[in-house]
C-alpha cells in the first residue's frame, strides 16, 4: 500500500496540520509503513471471529445522573487567549 | 415528467437528564455562559468521560417503545471535525453499533392516510456548544454549556414522498419523546431539532436520486416549507436539464429557500473510530425489563381505546390522548362525572380555550379534574344546564371552588317544576299576543322567540328542551 502526496496532504488538512511540501514525500513512506504493517494483520482470517471495540472485555460502567461538578468558570478560563462575558473568544467563523 | 420525492429525517431530540451524557455537569438551559461547562464538557486534558445511566434508560425506554431492537451490546465511536463549539476535536456519538436499531412510528399527514414509517436507528450522543456570531468585535462567541448534553438521534428510513408526510412524521415523534417523558420537546430551546435529507426520481424508479441535506430545522413550519421548496427547487434543477449536487443546505425563513452552507471542507470525512476512553455499553437486562414493565399506554394505543370505549371522534380522542397529561386529566374527569363523551367536549373545548387564554399546561389547571368532573355531573343529572356550567366554571377558575358550592351560592339550580315554568309560558303568551298570531298563521320560528323570553325570565335556568316542550304544546293547542 502506497500514499499519495496529495492523500497526505489531504490527512494533514483534515487533522488541521501543517505540512512542507518537501516533508510530503517522506510521510508518504512512513504512513505506508504502517499500512503495510496493517495489511499483514488484515491477511488473517479472523471471520467468525467478533470484532473488538476495546482490549479489555470488560462492560462500560454507568454513573448515576447526578449533578456532581462545581463549575469555576474564571479558573477554567485562565488559560483562554481570549474572553469576554464568559465567552471563549475565537477568530470569526461564519456559516 | 412525474416525480416523486423521497424524503428521510434525522431528529436530536435532547434527552431529559439532570447530569450530562459524559459528566455530572448540570444540564440547565438558559444559564449564564460556560457554567454548565466542566472540565470534561470543555475536553480538558487528562480528563474521561463516564457515561450517564438515565442516558442509556430514556433511550432504551424509546426503542421499547417503537418496537426497536435495544442492542445488547453497543459501541461510542468519535467523529473527528474541527469546530470552535466542539473543544476536543470530536463528538462522541455512536456509528456501527447504535443502541436503538429498527422500529416504526404511525403518521397521520393532515388530510391524507395514516401509514407506519420506519425507522432505521437511533443513537446517543453528546451535543456541541454554540457560537455566537454578533457584537464581539469581529470575533465569535462560544458558549459551551449546551456540550456534553445527551441526545437521542433517530434517523428515519427515506420512506416520506412529501413535506406533508415529513411534518407528520416529525409530529408523531414530537408527541412520543414527550409522552415518553425522555424528551421535553421544547423547540425554541432547541430540545428537538430536525436534518431533512431530500431527493426526487422519476416515478416508478427504484433508484434514489442525489439527496442534498437541509440542517437544523427547529419548527414544524420550516421543515414543512424548506423541504417543499428544496423538492420545487430539485426538480426545477432537473428539468433544466442539470444535475443535482450532494451538498448541505440552510433554510432561510426570511426568503422561504434553502442555499448550500459556505465550507471549506470540500467532503465530509469524520473519520470515525471506536472510542478508546469508553468501553462497549452493555445495557443490562434488568434496566431493559423494568423500562417495558414501565412503559405506559402508549398514545396510539390510548386513543384507539378513546373512540373504542367512549365513543368518541377519532379527532377529538387525538387531541386528548396525545398529551399524557391531557389524557390523564380527561379520563379523571369521564370518570368522576360519568359521561365520557361530555367529559371529552369539556376538556377539549373549554378548560383547553381556559388554559389556553392563560397560557397554562393543564398539569396546572386551577380546576382539577375531580372538580371538572363534579361540574360535569351537575350536567349529567339535569342540576344545571351546559350554558349556566359555563359560568359556573369562570368563576371556578377564579375562586378555586367546588361546583356545588358555586350552584347552591348563586341559587342557579335548573327549574325543572313544570309548574312554575307553565306559569312563566302563560305570561310570555299574554305578553306577546302578536308573535302569537303570527306563529299559528305558519311561522313556526317563532317558536325560538319564545324559548329566549322564557329563558330569560328564569335568567337562564329552564331546561331548554323543556320549556321548548311546554310552549309547544301550549301553542299548537
Amino acid at each position: 500500500m502506497s500514499l499519495s502526496d496529495e492523500q497526505v496532504s489531504a490527512i494533514a488538512e483534515l487533522a488541521r496540520l501543517s505540512v512542507p511540501r518537501d516533508a510530503l514525500r517522506g510521510l508518504a513512506q512512513e504512513l505506508s509503513a504502517i499500512l503495510d504493517f496493517v495489511a499483514q494483520m488484515n491477511a488473517v482470517d479472523t471471520s467468525g471471529v467478533e470484532p473488538m471495540a476495546h482490549p479489555q472485555d470488560v462492560p462500560q460502567r454507568l454513573r448515576p445522573d447526578e449533578v456532581t461538578e462545581t463549575i469555576d468558570r474564571a479558573r477554567y478560563q485562565a488559560v483562554a487567549p481570549a474572553v469576554s462575558h464568559g465567552l471563549y473568544l475565537v477568530p470569526r467563523v461564519i456559516e | 415528467m412525474q416525480w416523486e420525492p423521497v424524503i428521510g429525517l434525522e431528529i436530536h431530540a435532547q434527552l431529559s437528564t439532570r447530569s450530562k451524557i459524559f459528566s455530572g455537569a448540570p444540564t440547565a438551559y438558559g444559564a449564564e455562559p460556560n457554567t454548565q461547562a466542566s472540565l470534561i464538557d470543555l475536553g480538558f486534558p487528562g480528563v474521561l468521560p463516564v457515561l450517564n445511566e438515565a442516558a442509556v434508560r430514556l433511550a432504551v425506554r424509546f426503542g421499547l417503545a417503537i418496537g426497536a431492537t435495544v442492542a445488547r451490546r453497543s459501541i461510542f465511536a468519535r467523529k473527528n471535525y474541527f469546530y470552535p463549539d466542539l473543544p476536543k476535536g470530536y463528538q462522541i456519538s455512536q456509528y456501527e453499533a447504535p443502541v436503538v436499531v429498527g422500529g416504526s412510528l404511525t403518521i397521520h399527514p393532515e388530510g391524507g392516510e395514516s401509514r407506519r414509517i420506519g425507522i432505521t436507528r437511533a443513537h446517543l450522543e453528546e451535543d456541541a456548544g454554540k457560537s455566537l456570531h454578533e457584537d464581539f468585535q469581529g470575533m465569535t462567541g462560544i458558549d459551551l454549556n449546551r456540550a456534553g448534553t445527551p441526545l437521542l438521534e433517530i434517523v428515519s428510513e427515506p420512506e416520506m414522498h412529501s413535506a406533508r408526510e415529513a411534518v407528520a412524521y416529525m409530529r408523531a415523534l414530537h408527541v412520543l419523546v414527550r409522552y415518553l417523558r425522555i424528551c421535553d420537546g421544547n423547540m425554541q430551546e432547541g430540545s428537538f431539532r430536525c436534518d431533512a435529507n431530500v431527493s426526487v426520481r422519476p416515478k416508478g424508479e427504484a433508484a434514489f436520486g442525489t439527496r442534498t441535506e437541509i440542517k437544523n430545522l427547529n419548527s414544524f413550519r420550516f421543515v414543512e416549507r424548506a423541504i417543499q421548496y428544496e423538492i420545487e427547487r430539485q426538480i426545477d434543477v432537473l428539468e433544466g436539464g442539470g444535475t443535482v449536487v450532494q451538498e448541505t443546505r440552510l433554510y432561510d425563513p426570511d426568503r422561504d429557500e434553502t442555499r448550500p452552507m459556505r465550507t471549506k471542507e470540500e467532503a465530509n470525512d469524520y473519520r470515525y473510530f471506536p472510542d478508546p476512553d469508553l468501553l462497549p455499553l452493555v445495557v443490562p437486562e434488568a434496566m431493559v425489563e423494568a423500562e417495558r414493565q414501565a412503559l405506559p399506554e402508549l398514545p396510539e394505543a390510548r386513543k384507539a381505546r378513546f373512540v373504542e370505549d367512549y365513543g368518541l371522534k377519532p379527532a377529538d380522542a387525538m387531541q386528548l390522548a396525545f398529551d399524557r397529561d391531557t389524557a390523564d386529566y380527561y379520563e379523571a374527569v369521564a370518570r368522576v362525572c360519568g359521561d365520557a363523551r361530555l367529559a371529552a367536549n369539556w376538556v377539549n373545548v373549554e378548560l383547553a380555550a381556559a388554559l389556553n387564554r392563560e397560557g397554562l399546561d393543564v398539569a396546572c389547571s386551577p380546576v382539577s379534574a375531580e372538580r371538572l368532573g363534579g361540574l360535569l355531573a351537575r350536567i349529567a343529572d339535569g342540576t344545571i344546564s351546559g350554558k349556566i356550567a359555563k359560568q359556573v366554571f369562570e368563576k371556578m377558575w377564579t375562586e378555586g371552588t367546588e361546583a356545588d358550592v358555586i350552584i347552591e351560592r348563586e341559587g342557579l339550580r335548573q327549574i325543572t317544576d313544570t309548574g312554575a315554568l307553565e306559569a312563566l309560558v302563560e305570561e310570555v303568551i299574554a305578553a306577546n299576543p302578536k308573535q302569537v298570531e303570527q306563529y299559528r298563521a305558519g311561522k313556526g320560528k317563532l317558536l325560538g322567540f319564545f324559548v329566549g323570553q322564557v329563558m330569560k325570565a328564569t335568567q337562564g335556568k329552564a331546561n331548554p328542551a323543556q320549556v321548548n316542550q311546554l310552549l309547544k304544546k301550549r301553542l299548537d293547542e
